[in-house]
Parts: structure tokens; C-alpha cells; sequence
């Protein structure tokens, strides 16, 4: 079966939409027509800033608010129709976005919900204090269509859709390129993201100045269909509340979930409300939320991805068949992808890497950093050479993985310098270090879970890509380099732990960085695994990138590195050639104990 | 009376109804701090189940008057005490036909962990919880009036013949119950057995229950108390505020605002939350206009968490 392109489907149900709210003539029920659109393009706002980046906000009715006394305010004071309103509460939807998130995201997980709670509440107040308790819209007997004053309550229903189409492009926009790619890395986890170049910062105000100017907007639209304007229905928390339940009741980080809550919930809140409310005040919304709690027990993501999730499972349990021969496809890319690791493998056998030149590509200086009155990291200096193997080891706790955060960006050092090329890096931001090259994997693997292998990688080769294309090179070359072709369509959730390291280090390399710090990347492999990850570790070095590693054993790193720096208690306690150190008295003592290193001397 | 001395005395009033009505929002806050804090669930129908609190008071409060101590200021008191237990079954119930299908283990398997299902079926109870109420009770305010109520200790005068802060016997003796509340509840989790298991399942659940700690029951035990707490808090609230089924929604913000305050995870620190909140509502009443000292709670709620994200108490812990 043939899929029709989805613009045409969704244009197909607008036009449906639209004649099935054409045939009623009660206008309470042309207004649930609108209100469905109304409510599912705030859940769509919402969709945009929480349902990609993961930041649950309690505060969107600020937005909404917003716009709705922009319009009302414009039209009495300026004399502005909403026709101009709408897109300029746009704008100051978008500005609000910007000035809400950047002292906002500072914040994380629940800090940044009930934080996001305040604006919209204090707002209310000051609305009320300003004297703005209820502003009406000044009736334009002159020039109703100018001022969007339309006898037929239809014509508000199509306004409703045609803004609603242009937020449905807009996310699937975002989400089909690399603002969605970058949410979703954000959303999965923000400190890989960071590390994988993504300036996270940017991209969350960028999403959030687009959510507040569709709020905005909204909002705006919400005042005109209405007519009057309080502070508790704009800037209330039941309307913070609307944009969440619509967006989690349909499905969360999906374009239709916010629309499928809308059609649902809005027409049965109104109807429980206009045939029970005036008889038993109160039924309608202990039937509406009985009807809430109920599908969200059954369907605990959401109406949307609990029907496509079903709706697979019966394709896959039904065309198994049919499903064969689309199998055969990858199958013949495996071939070539297992024929190049095993290329890769021998290259790496061979190691056949190009001598280390003396250029001097970090220059790390007396660099310091203690947490409280504990030494993580103290006067540590060493130099890394163009093209080398450098393997830091240390027991656990030695001041590893806080080295490796001050290098690339997480941690500040308290004194001392990071030279990149001799400029100084100290404090910079991850996505910086990123940008300028420095790759680097974590000791606790961050995969994007719910991605795919491809899609993980093609996240780490954006920082280098200018269009999606490139970066979809860019990623497949990183997966081949690693040996990891074969898997590339795999989901990163159901992966080995030797498939996970290398899709991370797959992830870091997409990035073209020309340093690649890898954070104990052979923790928890197997014996064989390990020798497949360091064939990957030695292929990406004859290509030319300078690498260096953290681990605690020294076994496999001696057959690895070129030379190793020795750290114990946040110091530098050696750095040598391997054979040296291997044999150095203090090593040993920091590894092993004084008494064994007496008994053996 | 001299201008320094009204001044004075303005101050000193606001700060003593700070400080009586930041006991009960304290205690308020150390009941959503047991949910908050131990299971990290944001419960939207916290205040919904303090409205409970109060009508189930109320409805005691009609009986015992009725039998037992017709006309003694006690009967609030004693219907109060019978309230707890009530909610703590109320809550006990709620968390095992309901959230723990969206939390614990089965939540970990969801998308975001399962919050976006808890936000959504809390709010969910909220909508059953106000719109019941509105069913059952109706719209009118209802109060529960003891003797106490309109009755004042005068403390002072304090400056010659002047300066006399006036302190709501109900407010005060709510306040000293506040305080009772918490330092057994203080005794309960740091010292008792229970306390520890409830400790650990906050800390690091499947470390405990790697211990043998049942962290189902623990988080079950966590729900319930934390419902009969701010429950209580409810109780002792409405024996000087009116109230009705929406009441929740006004305090369940003061409620997050102060737990955020505290740093998450803190017990005492939500106290001292709700405290904070408490003072910067009365005293934000000295110089500004009354619609805007709600606005005041909300813009210090900001500040504090832009300026120390973790919190007055709570440890900033996080790890590459």
C-alpha cells in the first residue's frame, strides 16, 4: 500500500472538519467546534517547548494570557484589529519566551515545572491589581469582518483551522530536522547532547520562543472568540492545567497528541458541562475526570502512542510474511558492513598508524579543582601530541572522569589552564569544546534511547553538518569506521553493552573531532568485546585522531596506548611509556599496596 | 501613640500572623514533602485531599458536637484528631488503586518515567476530587467556628502603653499543634524502623530494595502520611478560614512553592518553606497593596529558585 503524502491527509480532514461544523446551527455547538481547534493549538504550544525537550511547563497559560490581553488591549487603546493582534501577541508570546526561559532553564526536572507555575500566577495578580478584571472587546458595527467580529460563528471556526494547520506544519517542521533532533537529544539527556556539540541553551530558548508565540497567538484568538477578557480565564491555572491535560492525554512529543486530546476531552467536557451542569452542579467534572484517570491507566502514554504501538504489533503479527522481503534489503548492506569491519579489524591488527608528530594539540597547565575540601583534581600538567595515544589510568577515585569533565567543559577548573591549540579553553562551554574538537564518550553510557543506532549517531554529526544530508553521511561514515553498520537501524534501547560503546564512540567521532576523549570505554566488556573495541579504538587513530582514554585496569591499555599518565589521589603521580610505568615502584604501591610492592622489589 | 511605634506595632502584627499562619503552611508542605520528596511525584490533588481533610473534619466536628463535648472549644480539636487516621486510609487507598499503577517500578518503564501519566492522573483525581465536593457539600462557605476562634492573647503593650501584638487563640493553638505534628512526624522517620525504610526507598529504591525493603509499601505508607499530614494542616486551617470545595486550589500552589523552597527531599526544609511563604505574604501586606501580595509569594518563589536552584536545604547533587 501506497502512503498518501501526510499534508494531503491532514488538509482531507480540515476540509472534513470544516463541513461537519458547516451542517450545525446551535451556536453552542459551533463554539465546541472552535474550541476544539482552540485547545488543541495551546497543546500544541505546549507540545512544542515540554513534549520535545522533556522541561514539563505548569506555566504556559503566562504565554496565553499574554496574548489574550494583548489583542483585547490593542483594540481599545490602539485601535488595532485582531487581525494585526494575533500575529504581534505572536511576537510577545515569542519575546516572554525568551525572557521566562533564560533564567528558567537554569532549572531541571521538577524545579523547572513549579517554577514555570509562578509566572502565569503572578501575572494574574498584577492583571487584577491594574485594574484589568474584566475588558470587553468594543463592538465594530462599521467594519465587523475588519475587526474579526464575524455574525456567523463559522467563520471563527475556520480562522481556528487555519492557524491550526500552520502550528501542525511548524512542529512537524521542527520535527523532522535538526531543531526536533536536538530537543529530543535534550529531552533524552542533556549532558550527552551537550557533549555531542548541541548548544542546548540556544536550542531550548529557540523552542520555547516558538511555544510562547503560538500560546500567543492562541491566546490572542481565544480573547477574540470570547469577547471578554478576565485574568482568572487567560492566566488561571486551569488554563496552564488545559495545555497539559490535552497533550498527555493524547500523547506526549507527537504532533497528533495534542489534537487527538483536544477532540476528545474538550467536546465531552463541554457537553457533560451544557446537558448535567445546571442539574447536579459538579457531575460534569467528576465524570470528565473518572474518563481522565481511566484512559490514563489503560493508556499511561497517551491515547496516540498506545494506538500506534497497537496498531504495529497487529501489522507485524499479521504481514510477518510480506515484512520478509524488506528484511532482505538491510541484509545485503550487513554483508558489505561486516566485509568492512573485518577490513577495519585487520587495519587495525596491522596497526597501521602514522607516526606521532611532536605538534602539541592540548596543553594542559597546572590545572585544580576541589569540591568542598575534597581534591578532585589538583596541579595536574601533561601534553597531548598530534596523533598520539595517551591512556590515563588510576584506581578508582583517583580524579579520572573529573579530569576529563574539566577538559571538555562540565567543570570549571578553580585554577590552571586548558590550551586547545594555545588558546586557552578553561570554563568554556561543552558544545564549544565540541565545535572546536574535542570528542568525547561518558563511563556511563548515554544513549538516546528511543532512537535508533543512525539516528543517535547522525545526533553527534550535526555540530559539523550543514544539512541534514551531510549529517546522515557524516553518521554513516562514523558507524562503518566503528564496525557497527550492520546495527545502524537498530534502536539503541535493545543494544549490547559492546554495541553501546560503540555507537557512542560512533556518536563522538560523527562530530570529525580531532581529539577524542573516551571515558572508560572498555568498563564492562567481555573478553572478545574488548578486542573488538580496541581494534575500533586503533582504526580511529590510524585515521588520525588523537585520542585519550581513562580506564582502571592496565592490561588491555598497554597493548593500546603510547604512553600512559598515572593519576592517584587527584595528583599526577607518573607518565611515561607503558613499559616504564608498568614498572614504576609508585604505580605499583598506588595499585597494589605497600607490602606487595615490598615483597616484590 | 507616636508614628515610629504604629509602625512598629504594624510589623510586629504582621510578623506574628507570619509566623501562626507559616506554622500551618509549614505543616501543609511537610505533607506534600512525604509524597514530593520521598516518591518524587507531583501530586496536583494535594490540595484537593487538605479540602477532604476539612469537610471530614467538619462532618466529625457536627457529630461530636452533637454527643460529646456540645459547646467546649475541644470538639474542634477532637474532630481533628479523629480526621487523621480517615485520610490516612483516604491516602492509603488512593496510592493502591491508583498511583502506584503509574509509579514505582511500573512508572520507570514509561516515557519521562511516568511523570506525565502521574501529572495527568493527579490532575485527574483533582477534577473527581472538587467537583464531588461541589456534589456532595455545595458551594456555600462553611467554617467551623469554636469559641477560640474570635478570641485574642494580647501580648504587650510592649513600649510604654502602646505596641500590643494581638494573637488568635485558634491561630495560635493551630500553630502549637503545627509544631507537635511535625516533631513526632520528625521522630517517626529519623528514629523508628519504618522512618528508615521510607529514608531509604527516597534515597536510592532499587539499592533498597535490594536491602529487603518493600519500597512499594514504603512509598504506600509515604502517600498516606503525607495525605493525613497536609489533611491535618487542612483541619487546623479551617477553624479560622472559611472554606468550600475549591478551596485546594488556592493552597496547592503555597504548598509546591514552599517544598520547592525547602529543597526537594527535605523535610524540614519544606517546613521552613511554608514558613517563609507564610511571613513574605504577611509581611509584603505592610507595603504593598493587598491583590498584589499573593504576586509577592510568587516573584520570592522565583528569586530564591533562580538564585539557589536546590533550594534553601536541599543538596545540589549531580553527576556526569
Amino acid at each position: 500500500m501506497k502512503r498518501l503524502p501526510t499534508s494531503l491527509v491532514l488538509l482531507v480532514a480540515a476540509a472534513a472538519y470544516l463541513a461537519a461544523s458547516l451542517l450545525v446551527d446551535n451556536a453552542y455547538h459551533q463554539l465546541i467546534f472552535t474550541l476544539v481547534l482552540v485547545w488543541a493549538s495551546f497543546g500544541l504550544a505546549w507540545n512544542m517547548l515540554s513534549g520535545y525537550t522533556g522541561l514539563v511547563s505548569f506555566g504556559h497559560a503566562a504565554f496565553f494570557g499574554l496574548g489574550a490581553y494583548a489583542c483585547v488591549l490593542g483594540q481599545i487603546h490602539l485601535g488595532l484589529s485582531p487581525w494585526a493582534m494575533i500575529p504581534l501577541a505572536g511576537a510577545i508570546g515569542a519575546v516572554a519566551g525568551l525572557l521566562v526561559g533564560l533564567p528558567t532553564f537554569r532549572l531541571r526536572g521538577h524545579y523547572f515545572a513549579l517554577a514555570m507555575l509562578a509566572y502565569p500566577l503572578a501575572l494574574l495578580y498584577v492583571f487584577e491589581w491594574l485594574g484589568l478584571q474584566e475588558v470587553t472587546f468594543p463592538m465594530q458595527r462599521e467594519h465587523p469582518v475588519r475587526y474579526m467580529q464575524f455574525a456567523d460563528p463559522r467563520m471563527y471556526t475556520v480562522v481556528a483551522m487555519a492557524m491550526l494547520l500552520v502550528f501542525v506544519q511548524l512542529t512537524r517542521y521542527v520535527e523532522r530536522t535538526r531543531f526536533g533532533m536536538a530537543l529530543l537529544a535534550i529531552k533524552q539527556n542533556e549532558a550527552a547532547a551537550e557533549a555531542a556539540g548541541i548548544d542546548t541553551l540556544r536550542w531550548k530558548l529557540r523552542a520555547i520562543a516558538a511555544s510562547g508565540a503560538i500560546a500567543g497567538m492562541t491566546g490572542a484568538f481565544y480573547a477574540v472568540v470570547l469577547l471578554v477578557v478576565t485574568p482568572v480565564s487567560v492566566f488561571g491555572m486551569l488554563v496552564s492545567a488545559q495545555a497539559l491535560t490535552v497533550a498527555m492525554f493524547g500523547g506526549v512529543g507527537a504532533v497528533w497528541g495534542p489534537i487527538i486530546g483536544a477532540a476528545i476531552l474538550v467536546p465531552l467536557g463541554e457537553i457533560l458541562h451544557a446537558e448535567l451542569g445546571a442539574a447536579y452542579p459538579g457531575i460534569q467534572g467528576v465524570i470528565l475526570g473518572i474518563a481522565i484517570v481511566a484512559v490514563i491507566l489503560a493508556a499511561p502514554e497517551g491515547v496516540y502512542w498506545k494506538a500506534r504501538d497497537w496498531l504495529r504489533a497487529r501489522r507485524e503479527a499479521r504481514g510477518g510474511a510480506a515484512a520478509a522481503p524488506l528484511a532482505a534489503a538491510p541484509s545485503a548492506a550487513a554483508d558489505a558492513a561486516l566485509a568492512q569491519r573485518a577490513g577495519a579489524l585487520a587495519a587495525g591488527g596491522a596497526t597501521a598508524r602514522p607516526a606521532a608528530s611532536g605538534e602539541i594539540i592540548l596543553d594542559v597547565q597546572s590545572v585544580s579543582r576541589s569540591f568542598g575540601g575534597l581534591k578532585a583534581v589538583q596541579d595536574v600538567s601533561f601534553q597531548v601530541r598530534k596523533g598520539m595515544i595517551l591512556g590515563i589510568i588510576g584506581p578508582n577515585g583517583a580524579g579520572k572522569t573529573t579530569l576529563f569533565n574539566l577538559l571538555n567543559g562540565f567543570l570549571k577548573p578553580d585554577a590552571g589552564k586548558v590550551l586547545l591549540h594555545g588558546a586557552d579553553m578553561a570554563g568554556k562551554k561543552p558544545h564549544v569544546l565540541c565545535e572546536a574538537g574535542v570528542g568525547r564518550t561518558f563511563q556511563i553510557m548515554r544513549p538516546f534511547m528511543r532512537l535508533t543506532v543512525a539516528q543517535n549517531v547522525k545526533v553527534g554529526a550535526y555540530v559539523k553538518a550543514r544539512s541534514e544530508e551531510e549529517a546522515e553521511a557524516l553518521a554513516a561514515d562514523a558507524i562503518a569506521r566503528v564496525g557497527l553498520a550492520d546495527s545502524a537501524g537498530k534502536v539503541a534501547a535493545v543494544l549490547t553493552t559492546r554495541e553501546l560503546r560503540l555507537m557512542e564512540l560512533a556518536r563522538a567521532v560523527a562530530g570529525q573531532p580531532e581529539l577524542l576523549l573516551l571515558d572508560e570505554t572498555l568498563a564492562g566488556l567481555g573478553h572478545g568485546e574488548v578486542d573488538d573495541v580496541i581494534a575500533a579504538i586503533r582504526g580511529l587513530s590510524a585515521a588520525g585522531i588523537t585520542i585519550v582514554i581513562i580506564e582502571h585496569t592496565m592490561q588491555a591499555m598497554v597493548r593500546l596506548v603510547d604512553e600512559f599518565l598515572v593519576l592517584d589521589h587527584g595528583a599526577v603521580l607518573a607518565a611515561g611509556e607503558p613499559q616504564a610505568i608498568t614498572r614504576d615502584r609508585r604505580v605499583v604501591e598506588a595499585y597494589l599496596g605497600k607490602k606487595w610492592s615490598a615483597k616484590h622489589a | 501613640m507616636t508614628e515610629l511605634q504604629i509602625h512598629l506595632e504594624a510589623f510586629l502584627q504582621a510578623l506574628a500572623a507570619g509566623v501562626l499562619v507559616g506554622g500551618i503552611y509549614g505543616l501543609m508542605c511537610v505533607g506534600l514533602a512525604m509524597i514530593f520528596g520521598i516518591m518524587r511525584v507531583i501530586n496536583f490533588a494535594q490540595g484537593d485531599f487538605m479540602m477532604l481533610g476539612m469537610y471530614v473534619t467538619y462532618f466529625l466536628f457536627v457529630l461530636v458536637g452533637a454527643h460529646v463535648a456540645a459547646g467546649s472549644p475541644m470538639g474542634a480539636y477532637l474532630s481533628i484528631l479523629l480526621m487523621v487516621p480517615v485520610m490516612f486510609a483516604v491516602g492509603y487507598l488512593v496510592h493502591l488503586g491508583l498511583i502506584s499503577r503509574v509509579t514505582g517500578r511500573r512508572g520507570a518503564a514509561l516515557e519521562g518515567e511516568g511523570h506525565y501519566a502521574q501529572l495527568i492522573l493527579t490532575l485527574g483525581i483533582a477534577l473527581i476530587l472538587q467537583n464531588g465536593g461541589m456534589m456532595l457539600f455545595g458551594p456555600q462557605l462553611m467554617s467551623l467556628r469554636t469559641p477560640l476562634s474570635s478570641s485574642a492573647w494580647e501580648i504587650g503593650p510592649l513600649w510604654g502603653d502602646f505596641v500590643s501584638v494581638f494573637v488568635n487563640k485558634g491561630r495560635g493553638i493551630a500553630a502549637l499543634i503545627s509544631l507537635a505534628a511535625i516533631a513526632a512526624l520528625g521522630v517517626l522517620v529519623n528514629r523508628s524502623r519504618l522512618g528508615k525504610s521510607l529514608r531509604a526507598s527516597a534515597d536510592n529504591p532499587v539499592a533498597a530494595s535490594y536491602m529487603g525493603i518493600d519500597v512499594n509499601r514504603a512509598y504506600r505508607i509515604a502517600f498516606a502520611l503525607g495525605t493525613c499530614i497536609t489533611a491535618l494542616a487542612g483541619g487546623l486551617l479551617a477553624t479560622n478560614y472559611p472554606f468550600h470545595p475549591f478551596v485546594g486550589l488556592e493552597f496547592v500552589i503555597i504548598m509546591y512553592a514552599g517544598v520547592v523552597l525547602g529543597g526537594i527531599g527535605s523535610i524540614t526544609g519544606a517546613f521552613w518553606g511554608g514558613m517563609a511563604i507564610g511571613l513574605v505574604q504577611q509581611l509584603s501586606a505592610l507595603v504593598l497593596p493587598t491583590q498584589l501580595q499573593n504576586a509577592a509569594i510568587f516573584v520570592f518563589f522565583l528569586l530564591i529558585v533562580t538564585l539557589r536552584p536546590q533550594g534553601l536545604f536541599g543538596r545540589s547533587a549531580e553527576r556526569t
